[in-house]
C-alpha cells in the first residue's frame, strides 16, 4: 500500500474488501510518519497508543459486519491547538509544554466516533499567531515541497503533514487564513467553513469571533467528508450553528454551468505576479467549464488588514488572560507575590509574537481607545460583511488569491511584522464575514512552488463552494 | 511618534506581562509602525453603521437544554496546576494575617 498517496475511498475500499486491517494500516502509518516527519518536523508528538486502540475499534466494528464510519481507519493528524484527553497539547507554546488536556476537542470525539485515527499532533505558531508557523516554540516546519522553504501558518504543521504523506487528512484552525495559506503553501486543499459550522470546543480560543476549525485534504472529495463528519450543533459551544450538515462528498460532482463567479477587482489589480497569472489561469479554467465570470467590486478590502489586527488582537488580549500561572502547568520561577507570578510566568512564556498581539489589543482596548480602535473595528467588519452580502446577490461564488506569493524561505520576513500581517489580505476578508472559503491548488510556479486559488460564498454555502472546487480537480486544474 | 515606551510600560502592566528594556524598546517601534497602519480606519465613515460583534445567522446561538451533566471533577480539572493542595489551586500568598 501506498501510505503517502492513501485518499479515503481507497481506504475504506481495502478494509472492507479485507486487503488490509484497520491495526495494519495504523501500524504502517504511524512507521511512516516516524521516518518521514524529520524531513519536516510536522508533528510534535505522535499519539500511537490511542491511533491503536482506534484502530481495534474499526476492526471490531468490521469483525461485526457493521458499517465502520465515514473516516473508518483515516489516519488524521491534529494541529496542537486542538485538546485531546491525555495527549500533550502545547499550542506551540512553552507555557504548556507539559500541558495534557483532561478533555477532547468535540472535532476530536466526532473524528474518532466516525472511525478516525488521530495519528498525531502538528506543529503550529504559537497559539495559532503567525502565517509561517516560525513562531513555535518548538521550532519550524519544512515545506515538504521546498525544504528550505516555510509551510505557512498558523497551522503549517498539518499542511505539511497531509503534503508529504505523513496523514491522509487533518484538522486545523483558522483566524483569519491559518488554514487556506499554508494549503496554499504546501499544495493541497484546506476549508475554513462558515462561522459555527464546527464547534469550537476545545479548540484553544485566540479570537473567538473568528476562531473556525477546518480540514486540510489531498483532494476536495476527502475534505468535504471529513468537513461532514466535524460540522453541526455542539450544545457545548453556543455559537455552532443548528443547520443541518449536507452530505458534503455526495453533493460533488454535476455540472458547473450557469454558476456565476465574481472577481473582486481589489483583489486583482496588485497582482501582476506569477501568482495572478496562475489565477487567472484558473479562472479560465471555469470559463471552459461553463462559468460565467465577472468583475465586481469589494471596496471595504483596503481596511480589512486593521480591521482584522484590532479586533484578533483585541480577543486574544482577552483568551489568553487565563495562562497566569495558576492553572496550566507553567509557572515563574520568580513568584514571589501574586503579581510577580502572573507578570513573570507571562513574560517569560509567551513567545515574542503572542506578547505583540497581546499588547496591542490590550492597548486598542484600553480606556481612551475603546471607541477609536475597537468600536471603529466592529463597525468596519459590519461594511466588510456587507460587501460580500452584496456581491453573493449577484455571484454564487467568489474567486481571489489566497496568498501575494508562494512559500517563502524561512527566516525571510521573521524580523518585519507588519509586512507578515499585510500578507494576509485575501484571506481575512472572508474570515471577518464569517463565510465559507476554501484554497485548491492551482498548479505550481516556474520555480515549481504551489499556489492555491481561493473559492469563497455565502454563509453554509459549502456545497456549491466543493461543487466548484470538485469540478476545477477533476478538470485537472491548471496543468 | 504614536505610542512612547512609557505608555509600552503601562499598558504591559494591564496585560500583566514583564517586559525587559529591549523589548520595551522593540514593542514601541513595532506597535507604532502598526498602529499607524491602523490609523487609515479613520478615512472610513462608520455614521449609522451597526457595529458586527458575532457573526450571525439563521439557527445560531439558542440556549441548549438546561440538564445535569457529570462535571469534569476537581481531579482532573487541578492535574495541570504547577501548584496544588487538597481540591484547590495554590497561589502566593495574598494576605498577610
Amino acid at each position: 500500500m501506498q501510505i503517502a498517496s492513501l485518499t479515503i475511498d481507497r481506504i475504506r475500499e481495502g478494509l472492507l474488501s479485507r486487503q488490509f486491517s484497520a491495526v495494519e494500516l495504523t501500524e504502517e502509518a504511524l512507521r511512516f510518519a516516524e521516518a518521514e516527519n524529520p524531513k519536516t518536523g510536522a508533528y510534535l508528538r505522535l499519539s500511537p497508543e490511542r491511533a491503536m486502540d482506534a484502530a481495534r475499534r474499526v476492526d471490531e466494528r468490521l469483525a461485526r459486519g457493521e458499517e465502520p464510519g465515514p473516516l473508518a481507519g483515516v489516519p488524521v493528524a491534529v494541529k496542537d491547538v486542538i485538546l485531546t484527553k491525555g495527549i500533550t497539547t502545547t499550542c506551540g507554546s512553552k507555557l504548556l509544554a507539559a500541558y495534557v488536556p483532561p478533555y477532547d476537542a468535540t472535532a476530536i470525539l466526532r473524528v474518532e466516533e466516525a472511525g478516525g485515527i488521530l495519528l498525531g499532533k502538528t506543529n503550529c505558531d504559537e497559539f495559532a499567531m503567525g502565517s509561517s508557523t516560525e513562531n513555535s516554540a518548538f521550532g519550524p516546519v519544512r515545506n515538504p515541497v521546498a525544504p528550505d522553504r516555510v509551510p505557512g501558518g498558523s497551522s503549517g504543521g498539518s499542511a505539511a503533514a497531509v503534503a508529504q504523506g505523513t496523514a491522509v487528512v487533518a484538522l486545523g484552525s483558522d483566524t483569519g487564513g491559518s488554514i487556506r495559506q499554508p494549503a496554499s503553501f504546501c499544495g493541497v486543499v484546506g476549508v475554513t467553513p462558515t462561522y459555527g459550522r464546527v464547534s469550537r470546543y476545545g479548540l484553544t480560543a485566540f479570537a473567538s469571533s473568528l476562531d473556525h476549525i477546518g480540514p486540510f485534504a489531498r483532494n476536495v472529495k476527502d475534505a468535504a467528508t471529513l468537513l461532514r463528519v466535524i460540522a453541526g450543533r455542539d450544545p457545548r459551544d453556543s455559537t455552532s450553528a443548528a443547520a443541518p450538515v449536507p452530505d458534503y462528498p455526495a453533493l460533488l460532482g454535476g455540472g458547473l454551468k450557469g454558476l456565476k463567479l465574481g472577481l473582486p477587482r481589489e483583489y486583482l489589480r496588485e497582482l501582476g505576479s506569477e501568482v495572478g497569472d496562475l489565477i487567472s489561469r484558473g479562472v479560465d479554467v471555469f470559463r471552459r467549464l461553463g462559468c460565467e465570470v465577472r468583475e465586481l467590486s469589494l471596496p471595504s478590502t483596503g481596511y480589512a488588514i486593521p480591521c482584522y489586527y484590532i479586533i484578533a488582537t483585541a480577543e486574544a488580549s482577552s483568551n489568553l488572560a487565563r495562562f497566569d500561572g495558576v492553572r496550566y502547568t507553567f509557572r515563574s520561577a520568580n513568584s514571589g507575590t501574586l503579581a510577580d507570578m502572573y507578570r513573570n510566568t507571562r513574560g517569560e512564556g509567551f513567545g515574542a509574537e503572542c506578547k505583540r498581539r497581546i499588547m496591542l489589543g490590550t492597548y486598542v482596548l484600553s480606556a481612551g481607545y475603546y471607541d477609536a480602535y475597537y468600536l471603529k473595528a466592529q463597525k468596519v467588519r459590519t461594511l466588510i460583511a456587507r460587501d460580500f452580502a452584496r456581491a453573493f446577490e449577484e455571484v454564487d461564488a467568489i474567486v481571489a488569491p489566497v496568498s501575494p506569493f508562494p512559500a517563502f524561505k524561512l527566516g525571510e520576513k521573521v524580523d518585519d511584522p507588519l509586512a507578515m500581517y499585510l500578507s494576509d489580505i485575501y484571506t481575512i476578508t472572508g474570515s471577518l464575514a464569517g463565510i465559507p472559503c476554501m484554497s485548491v491548488p492551482c498548479g505550481n510556479t516556474a520555480g515549481g512552488l504551489p499556489v492555491g486559488m481561493q473559492l469563497l460564498t455565502t454563509h453554509f454555502g459549502e456545497p456549491a463552494m466543493f461543487r466548484l472546487a470538485g469540478a476545477f480537480e477533476d478538470a485537472g486544474g491548471v496543468n | 511618534m504614536r505610542i512612547t515606551e512609557k505608555e509600552v510600560r503601562y499598558v504591559a502592566g494591564l496585560a500583566n506581562l514583564t517586559l525587559d528594556d529591549s523589548e520595551v524598546a522593540r514593542f514601541r517601534a513595532d506597535l507604532d509602525g502598526i498602529l499607524e497602519h491602523m490609523d487609515q480606519l479613520n478615512e472610513v465613515d462608520t455614521s449609522g453603521v451597526e457595529p458586527m460583534a458575532q457573526v450571525l445567522f439563521e439557527g445560531a446561538g439558542g440556549l441548549r437544554e438546561d440538564v445535569v451533566e457529570t462535571p469534569l471533577g476537581s481531579e482532573a480539572g487541578l492535574a495541570n496546576a504547577p501548584q496544588r493542595g487538597p481540591g484547590y489551586f495554590k497561589v502566593p500568598k495574598v494576605v498577610e494575617r
